[in-house]
């Protein structure tokens, strides 16, 4: 079941390279490249290095113990990925990436963001490796994430802010491809997910798979669940690979948004068909007609009408499970890691506590939980405090 | 034999080259379409390509993308389309290819939505994100329906790549004359001129067109003059839909047309 290399960019009848021509060659030229680093014992050390030395690897799997004893059943453990530099798992593979970009001679890279933590950590990178960086941004997102937008200017990037199509992250894809496109000779395309043509799903895993193979190290035996938030699905598809052959159940959050029932989610995985997006054959949010449709979520980074294509594979496979969490749900989920343990979580990675929360009370206090705590959540206050002024339920709460 | 590859064998014999002129259906409004088609035909347009409009069209330009932006607001969908391209057929035997993205066909099933495009009057499909090495399925109901399958090339595009394409490619090859999307207004580049002759000596089994920025007489006449089989305008036309007055829009188009026709001759 577990894929290492997919044969022409599959995993199964998902990935692929939906491509306009004109960037066939840099597709080609980029698999090429990253194959050849894939297992070079001199990149490996000089990445390894930068994540150890620069980003702050491996980072702890903490458990916690307070919000273990409130739900009480199985053990909680978090994996710190909010304490990696920038806040979030993201830099994993904008370090990675950025490498590989330096060895192939590019100096301008190009990058999308949701939420902004992507194009953050791209900044990051590029300030370090002395690269140009231009990030893409749906305007929606650069309103709600005003600080991050701050953040990448600081760090000497140029963010430009999308106003086309429902100007989220997925207009921000289309317009970093436009970009690509048009430069294709001078230019890096850091994407920042496991999504678009082969090889991104393939680079980005491999990259985050570091999350995974620490957690296996942590852990004295295999857990008996492993929980991530899935958005493109990066911080999972890196948390689960290295547990696919494991015993460990394995299970994927999806942003559930005001419900499933309803219009207003970003749950491709749970409620998708499959289609053709952003370069690859995946399980999306669309209508009858082949038309992209708009999605919500409380958290900017799962707000993404598609999913990486090995996420299609594994839940075809039956080897995921993928469920979504309600806005509601991750706002509580939210309060109660911040109250118990003293960690404020990203929304994104509060979709993935929130149903840890769920399931450990059905579980045996002998058995254990891995949640990986993607990113921390400072760049989420002002729309958490938002949401409870309108939500008089939660505001009690405080 | 295809309409557009008789429409070809009918150039040659002329000595002529073709004038493909594209249009986003149901932009401005739908109305509007069937006037510049009108004016498309009586100008001298040797093939119309019709945009069906896509939520994400990466390969387009801010032009297009409104275009289809605004097409898919008017309600423009997939039975509506063909209803309208029904019409057209009913009134112009001229060749007509449907523009979109692979996710449009994949959706219905490439067979379904081949089957009913070509009992719609569809000659030739474009799908720019549809690359070689994903098509097999699309060619084999293509090939069922005898439906023309014309796929994009770049200057970049490497001769063994090329030679697979044209392979896979009827009716015409289409070179994208520049890097980068739909609309994009530059000069001429030599690059471009190069890539054109290069491909010309490669492929021998169907026409090449090129498109992308072409929006004048004076580009037409150049791509021409070095060896174009076809020239493909569009964000042009899309421009001048925007701008001109329902009343004023077959006659516009027209001329227009008519002006870029001239120098294919």
């Amino acid at each position: 079941m577990k894929i290492g290399i997919p044969k022409d960019g599959r995993f199964g009848d998902f990935g692929g390279k939906y491509i306009p021509e004109t960037l066939a060659p840099a597709i080609e030229d980029l698999e090429k490249n990253y194959l050849k680093i894939r297992n070079d014992p001199t990149f490996k050390k000089e990445l390894s290095k930068f994540l150890a030395e620069y980003a702050g690897r491996p980072t702890p799997l903490y458990l916690a113990k307070n919000l273990t004893k409130k739900i009480g059943g199985a053990k909680i453990y978090l994996k710190r990925e909010d304490l990696l530099h920038g806040g979030a798992h993201k830099i994993n593979n904008t370090l990675g990436q950025a490498l590989l970009a330096k060895r192939m001679g590019k100096k301008r890279i190009i990058a999308e963001t949701g939420a902004g933590q992507h194009g953050v950590a791209t900044a990051m990178a590029c300030a370090c490796l002395d690269l140009k960086a231009e990030i893409y941004m749906g305007y929606i997102d650069t309103e709600r994430q005003k600080q991050n937008v701050f953040r990448m200017e600081l760090l000497g990037a140029k963010v430009h802010s999308v106003k086309s199509g429902s100007q989220t992250l997925k207009d921000a894809i289309n317009e970093a491809m436009r970009d690509w496109i048009t430069n294709v000779d001078s230019t890096y395309y850091l994407l920042g997910s496991a999504v678009g043509p082969h090889p991104y799903p393939l680079m980005v895993r491999d990259f985050q798979s570091v999350i995974g193979n620490e957690i296996k190290k942590q852990m004295k035996k295999i857990p008996d669940t492993v929980i991530a938030c899935v958005g493109g699905g990066s911080n999972a598809i890196g948390t689960f690979y290295p547990l696919i052959d494991s015993k460990a159940e394995i299970i994927g959050i999806e942003a559930g948004g005001k419900g499933l029932n309803t219009l207003y989610h970003s749950a491709p995985l749970a409620v998708g068909t499959k289609g053709v997006l952003h370069g690859m054959m995946t399980y999306l949010m669309q209508d009858a007609q082949g038309q992209i449709q708009e999605t919500h979520s409380i958290s900017a980074g799962l707000d993404y009408p598609g999913v990486g294509p090995e996420h299609s594979y594994l839940k075809d496979e039956k080897r995921v499970k993928y469920k979504a969490i309600t806005d509601d749900e991750v706002i509580d989920a939210f309060l109660i890691l911040t109250r118990t343990e003293g960690i404020i979580p990203a929304l994104e990675s509060a979709h993935a506590i929130a149903y840890a929360m769920k399931i450990a009370k059905k579980m045996k206090r002998t058995q254990s939980i891995v949640v990986t705590l993607s990113g921390r959540g400072d760049k989420d206050i002002g729309i958490v405090q938002e949401y409870m002024k309108k939500n008089v339920k939660n505001k009690r709460k405080i | 034999m295809s309409r557009i590859k008789e429409k070809f064998n009918e150039l040659k014999s002329k000595k002529e080259k073709a004038l493909v002129s594209y249009i986003m259906v149901g932009y401005p409004s739908e109305s509007a379409t069937l006037s510049a088609i009108r004016g498309l035909v009586k100008g001298g347009a040797d093939i119309i390509e019709l945009g069906f409009p896509f939520s994400d069209p990466i390969a387009d330009g801010p032009v297009i993308q409104k275009a289809s932006t605004g097409s898919l607001n008017n309600g423009i969908k997939i039975e509506k389309f063909f209803k309208l391209v029904k019409k057209i057929r009913s009134e112009t035997n001229i060749p007509l290819i449907l523009m979109t993205y692979t996710n449009i066909l994949y959706k219905q099933g490439y067979q379904k939505f081949i089957k009913t495009a070509k009992n719609a009057g569809i000659d030739g499909l474009i799908l720019p994100d549809m690359a070689i090495e994903e098509s097999k399925g699309y060619l084999l109901a293509a090939k069922k329906q005898k439906m023309d399958t014309i796929f994009l090339v770049s200057p970049n595009t490497q001769k063994n790549r090329l030679s697979k394409i044209a392979k896979a490619t009827s009716g015409f090859l289409y070179m994208v004359a520049v890097f980068g999307t739909t609309g994009i207004q530059t000069k001429i580049h030599q690059y471009t001129i190069d890539a054109l002759k290069s491909t010309k000596r490669t492929v021998k089994n169907v026409p090449v067109g090129v498109g992308f920025g072409i929006s004048n007489e004076k580009d037409v006449k150049k791509y021409v003059s070095v060896g174009a089989d076809a020239v493909i305008v569009g964000s042009a036309n899309i421009k001048i839909m925007e701008n001109t007055p329902k009343s004023k829009l077959e006659g516009t188009v027209f001329r227009f047309t008519k002006k870029l026709k001239r120098q294919t001759k």
